[in-house]
C-alpha cells in the first residue's frame, strides 16, 4: 500500500531516531529548528547590548569615534567580508548537500567552510597585530595616530573606540573559533556518514549559527571600518 | 493511497533551494559589500551612516530570507525572527532617543 514511502533507504535508517516525546520527524525537526532560533534570539540581544555601547558613545564622542575608525584598513576589512559570504555560501551548500543525501559532498563544503572561516580568523589576527604594534591598543602604551603621524582628534577619547573594536570584533571571532570547533566534530560525524536525507539536524542547525554569525560581520564592518572614512574630523 | 504516503514521507525532506538562488544571493552580498565599501569614500555629510546601515539590512535580510531559510520556515520561526529584531528595535530606539534628546533642554543633571 504505502510500499513506495518505505523504499526510502534514508527514511527508514533513521525511522527509529524519532524520540518517543515526538509525535513525528517533522514535529522533532521544528522542535529543534525553533530551539535554535530562540538561542540566536539570545545571541542577538548579547551583541545587541555591545552595539547600543558603540552607538551611545559614538553619540557622545563622535570626533574621536571618526578619527580612530579611519585607522581602520578599509581594504583589509572589505576582503575579509568578502571571505566570510563565500564561508556563509559553502555552508549553505553543505546544509543543501545533506538534504539531498550526497555525504561526500557535507564533507567537502564543510572543510571549504572550516578554511574560509580560518583565513577570515587570520586576517582578524593580522589586523590585530597591526594595531598592537601601533599602540592601538587600550591600556598603558596606548596611543592613537593618524598615517602621517599626527595624534588623533579628540585622542584622549579614542581608547573608547578600540574598547569597543576589540570587544566586538573579538566576541565576533570568539564565535567563529567555537563554530570552527563545531565544523570539525560535523565533519567527522558526516565522514562516518551520519547525515542524510531524512535526518542531518546537526548541520542544518550549525549552518544558521555560521550565519548569524555572518550577520554580525555584516553589521560590524560598517560601523567599525566605514560609516566615518569620508568624515575626517580637523 | 500510495500517493498520500509518499506525500507525507515527502514532507520529512527539507526545501531544497535552487542552486542558482544560492548563487544569485551570494553574488548580489558580493557586489553590496563593495558597494557600500566604495560609498564610504565619497563625502555624504550625515547620510553616510543611513546608507552604510541600509545596504547591511538589506544584506542580512539576504542571508535570512535565504540562506536561513526563514523565507521557507514555519510561522512560528518567522514570529521568533520578527520578535527578535523588534526588541532589538526596542533596546536600541529606547535608549537612544534618550540620548539623542538629552541635550535639548538645560536639565540638572544631565
Amino acid at each position: 500500500m504505502a510500499s513506495h514511502a518505505v523504499e526510502d533507504p534514508h527514511a527508514t535508517q533513521h525511522a527509529t531516531t524519532v524520540q518517543h516525546h515526538f509525535e513525528n520527524a517533522d514535529q522533532q525537526k521544528d522542535a529543534s529548528t525553533i530551539g535554535m532560533w530562540v538561542f540566536l534570539v539570545t545571541e542577538v540581544m548579547f551583541f545587541g547590548g555591545l552595539f547600543l555601547a558603540y552607538f551611545v558613545y559614538r553619540q557622545a564622542y563622535p570626533a574621536a569615534f571618526a578619527s580612530a575608525s579611519n585607522n581602520t584598513n578599509l581594504l583589509i576589512g572589505a576582503a575579509n567580508t568578502t571571505v566570510l559570504i563565500c564561508s556563509s555560501l559553502t555552508m549553505a551548500f553543505a546544509v543543501r548537500s545533506a538534504a539531498l543525501g550526497k555525504s561526500n559532498l557535507i564533507v567537502l563544503f564543510l572543510i571549504l567552510t572550516l578554511l574560509l572561516g580560518g583565513t577570515f580568523l587570520g586576517v582578524k589576527a593580522y589586523e590585530y597585530h597591526d594595531k598592537w604594534v601601533r599602540h592601538e591598543v587600550p591600556g598603558h602604551n596606548f596611543d592613537c595616530r593618524d598615517e602621517s603621524g599626527k595624534p588623533c582628534v579628540d585622542a584622549g577619547h579614542t581608547p573608547l573606540f578600540f574598547a569597543l573594536y576589540f570587544g566586538m570584533t573579538g566576541l565576533h571571532a570568539t564565535h567563529m573559533v567555537v563554530g570552527v570547533g563545531i565544523i570539525l566534530f560535523l565533519i567527522s560525524q558526516a565522514r562516518k556518514g551520519a547525515y542524510g536525507a531524512a535526518w542531518h539536524t546537526p548541520v542544518e542547525l550549525f549552518g544558521l549559527y555560521w550565519h548569524f554569525v555572518d550577520i554580525v560581520w555584516i553589521f560590524l564592518f560598517p560601523l567599525l571600518y566605514l560609516i566615518d572614512r569620508s568624515a575626517v574630523p580637523k | 493511497m500510495a500517493s498520500h504516503a509518499a506525500q507525507s514521507a515527502g514532507h520529512t525532506t527539507p526545501h531544497i533551494v535552487p542552486k542558482w538562488l544560492y548563487f544569485a544571493v551570494f553574488f548580489a552580498l558580493v557586489i553590496l559589500t563593495w558597494v557600500t565599501t566604495f560609498v564610504s569614500t565619497v563625502d555624504l555629510g550625515r547620510w553616510n551612516i543611513f546608507v552604510a546601515l541600509a545596504i547591511a539590512i538589506c544584506k542580512a535580510s539576504l542571508v535570512v530570507l535565504f540562506f536561513m531559510h526563514v523565507w521557507y520556515s514555519t510561522r512560528l520561526t518567522k514570529m521568533i525572527v520578527v520578535a527578535s529584531i523588534f526588541w532589538l528595535i526596542l533596546l536600541l530606539f529606547l535608549t537612544m532617543a534618550d540620548i539623542w534628546t538629552r541635550t535639548w533642554m538645560g536639565v540638572p543633571g544631565r
